[in-house]
């Protein structure tokens, strides 16, 4: 059985508020059942996950960020060194630069999908204004999820 | 030491550039004679934990408290579930069921060991500390070692895997409920995680050889950020190394026991929690040493110093030759946290195959009933070190109270003085330089501090170094970010 072509993949902590984000973006693409696209979550990216890229010809990580403009930004992403003193948590370019490393291959077309997010503290819940960025992006990102094309990925411009 | 006694102090303040990113912050206090006096690690993350739990109702912690952790889930949701067990009055699970939470905890600890040795340290252990930083990085590790490089992700990608058997998913799963566990292991699952075994014991094995030749061929680094300290860790009832389930051991500098096979249902008469104007973190210390004497260190080193013997035959042959190295001693190294990691993790894996052929693993009497009780402590070995959960509930069965002590925690003032002892070797006049933050890097790394118990952050881990004179004012400040460029601030 082949693995589906795209892979979605929410991360952040469900237990800090807008932190959210990503699973929860991954819950609501879930629920559409789409043939092609696979959907993981995790707590934070670790280098085992180069090993879900593998075999994908579209990977879109999502994320929860209160740098990006509102409602959100979606973006090709390129592979980069980290070099921060804890690997701990890794940042999806620096997964991609693990990627070739590890398997000996060039990583597949990765965009990351940042979803504007305010309130971060243990135990808050998802802010109102996060839950309607959410929507925002579930709207314009939904038909583009359905499409296993990567050049329609590449040609799309999003609201951020 | 008290606050009061800091005056007159300089102090090296390492900060956190932003909250969400996950962080670390160090403040080095120097005499007039530009010794460092005292040495604080702060990790702000460490606040909320109990005001996040209170009010739940207490069948829904073991779930909840997943959130805390995004690198050791699993460690807080076998915690709680231990004391939730003593909530609904029972205090022996089947033996299906503590068999399944051995098997997921070991699958835990395995993956938590191989991200930290394969992905963390061994750029430090391979190239040397005063390597070019371009180079000294998990990517030099792949790029000079391939092979090693992908048996970390093996190891730690089947480490997950075991979780996710037996939790039924791979983030916040329902491993275990009150009393028991929430499913049985079907034969499929348990050939599934058959089938890769023996690649996993032979990296595991190839991962100890590797410590050992890096920590015996370097002499060097021995006394690295080392000194001799009180050690705590649960054995077994044997003296076994014990990870699930057994009584406390505290043991002194030179190996004699402070306390041992102590119940840990009793732990806050021997050990009380200090607080410090400076930091969110407590500071646990042993009550029969007193404050200034009784802080301690718990994790892989702990363990591996701590304990009688191992009980699977690969990891025992390797805690041999650890204790060997230091005459049969305690080894005090604090690098040696990474052989002593990495011996576990041999344990780990050897443990999981036992299981796996174990006929109980498949049983499906899963669950025990009890009569309910007002308290519940549960209390494991977590990847780094001793993990306590207490809660007192209400009538309705929400939680009053909450009290954690999470592993690095514990291991707060001995990171404290790890740094101490690194930071008076490299720190060299009023300049904070690349080296000095290099080795303070290295030295907390050893402990494998978690700094993420917060947010997924953005994954990175930016670092800052203050100077402070005497009278409190800046002299120097270096800033490290998180793709390694380091810029002085000041």
């Amino acid at each position: 059985m082949s693995i589906p072509k795209v892979l979605i993949f929410g991360y952040g902590n469900p237990g800090r508020g807008d932190d959210a984000l990503g699973p929860l973006f991954i819950s609501e693409i879930e629920k559409l059942g789409l043939a092609d696209v696979e959907c993981q979550t995790d707590m934070q990216l670790q280098v085992e996950h180069v090993m879900d890229m593998q075999g994908r010809d579209i990977v879109l990580f999502v994320d929860a960020d209160m740098s990006c403009r509102e409602p959100f930004e979606i973006c090709e992403i390129s592979p980069e060194q980290d070099s921060s003193y804890s690997s701990h948590a890794m940042t999806p370019q620096a997964l991609l630069h693990s990627y070739s490393n590890v398997l000996n291959e060039s990583p597949p077309t990765t965009f990351l999908l940042r979803v504007r997010g305010e309130r971060f503290e243990l135990g808050d819940e998802l802010s109102a204004i996060a839950r309607s960025h959410l929507e925002m992006a579930l709207q314009q990102l939904e038909p583009l999820c359905r499409d296993v094309c990567v050049d329609s990925w590449l040609k799309f411009k999003g609201a951020g | 030491m008290t606050d009061s006694k800091t005056e007159n102090l300089r102090r090296i303040a390492v900060d956190p550039v932003t909250r969400v990113e996950g962080h670390g912050k160090i403040t080095l206090l120097l005499d007039d004679a530009n010794h460092v006096h005292e040495a604080r690690f702060h990790i702000v993350e460490f606040r909320g934990f109990e005001k996040f739990i209170q009010g739940r109702p207490y069948w829904e912690v073991p779930y909840f408290v997943q959130r805390l952790c995004g690198i050791c889930p699993v460690s807080h949701h076998l915690a709680a579930a231990k004391a939730v067990d003593q909530l609904v009055g029972v205090d022996q699970v089947t033996p299906t069921t503590e068999k399944l939470r051995r098997l997921l905890h070991f699958g835990q600890t395995l993956q938590s060991h191989a991200l930290h040795f394969f992905h963390l340290s061994s750029p430090d252990l391979l190239f040397g500390f005063g390597s070019n930083l371009e180079h000294r990085n998990i990517v030099g590790v792949i790029e000079d070692f391939p092979d090693l490089a992908l048996k970390g992700v093996r190891l730690r990608k089947y480490g997950q895997q075991v979780i996710e058997v037996i939790s039924g998913k791979r983030i916040h799963g329902a491993a275990t409920v009150p009393g028991g566990m929430n499913k049985a292991l079907t034969i499929e699952e348990r050939d599934r995680l058959l089938t890769d075994i023996s690649d996993v014991l032979s990296w595991a094995e190839d991962a100890v050889a590797l410590n050992e030749k890096i920590h015996m061929g370097h002499p060097e680094n021995h006394g690295f950020g080392s000194f001799k300290s009180n050690y705590l860790s649960m054995v077994g009832g044997d003296g076994a190394l014990e990870l699930y389930h057994g009584g406390l051991r505290a043991s002194r500098p030179d190996g004699s026991n402070i306390f041992d096979q102590f119940d840990y249902r009793g732990y806050t008469d021997k050990i009380r929690e200090e607080v410090r104007s400076w930091s969110y973190m407590k500071f646990p210390y042993l009550t029969e040493l007193g404050r200034d004497d009784g802080w301690y260190r718990v994790g892989p080193l702990a363990r591996v110093n701590n304990c009688d013997f191992i009980s699977t035959p690969l990891a025992e042959a390797a805690r041999q030759r650890f204790k060997a190295f230091a005459g049969g001693g305690f080894v005090h190294d604090t690098l040696a946290y990474h052989w002593a990691r990495m011996i576990e993790a041999l344990h780990c894996a050897e443990s999981i195959r036992d299981l796996l052929n174990d006929p109980d693993i498949l049983g499906t009497d899963l669950v025990v009933k009890g009569e309910k009780r007002e308290e519940g402590i549960g209390v494991i070995e977590a990847p780094r070190g001793t993990l306590f959960h207490h809660y007192k509930v209400n009538e309705d069965g929400t939680i009053k109270k909450a009290n954690l002590i999470v592993s690095t925690t514990s291991n707060n003032q001995a990171m404290n003085e790890s740094v101490r002892s690194v930071a008076n070797e490299y720190l060299d006049g009023n300049e904070i330089t690349e080296g000095l933050l290099n080795h303070l890097e290295v030295a907390i790394r050893a402990y494998d501090p978690c700094l993420s118990c917060a947010t997924h952050a953005l994954g990175k881990m930016p670092l800052e170094i203050e100077l402070l004179d005497s009278s409190g004012e800046a002299v120097d400040r270096v800033a490290k970010g998180s793709n390694g460029s380091i810029t002085r601030t000041l």
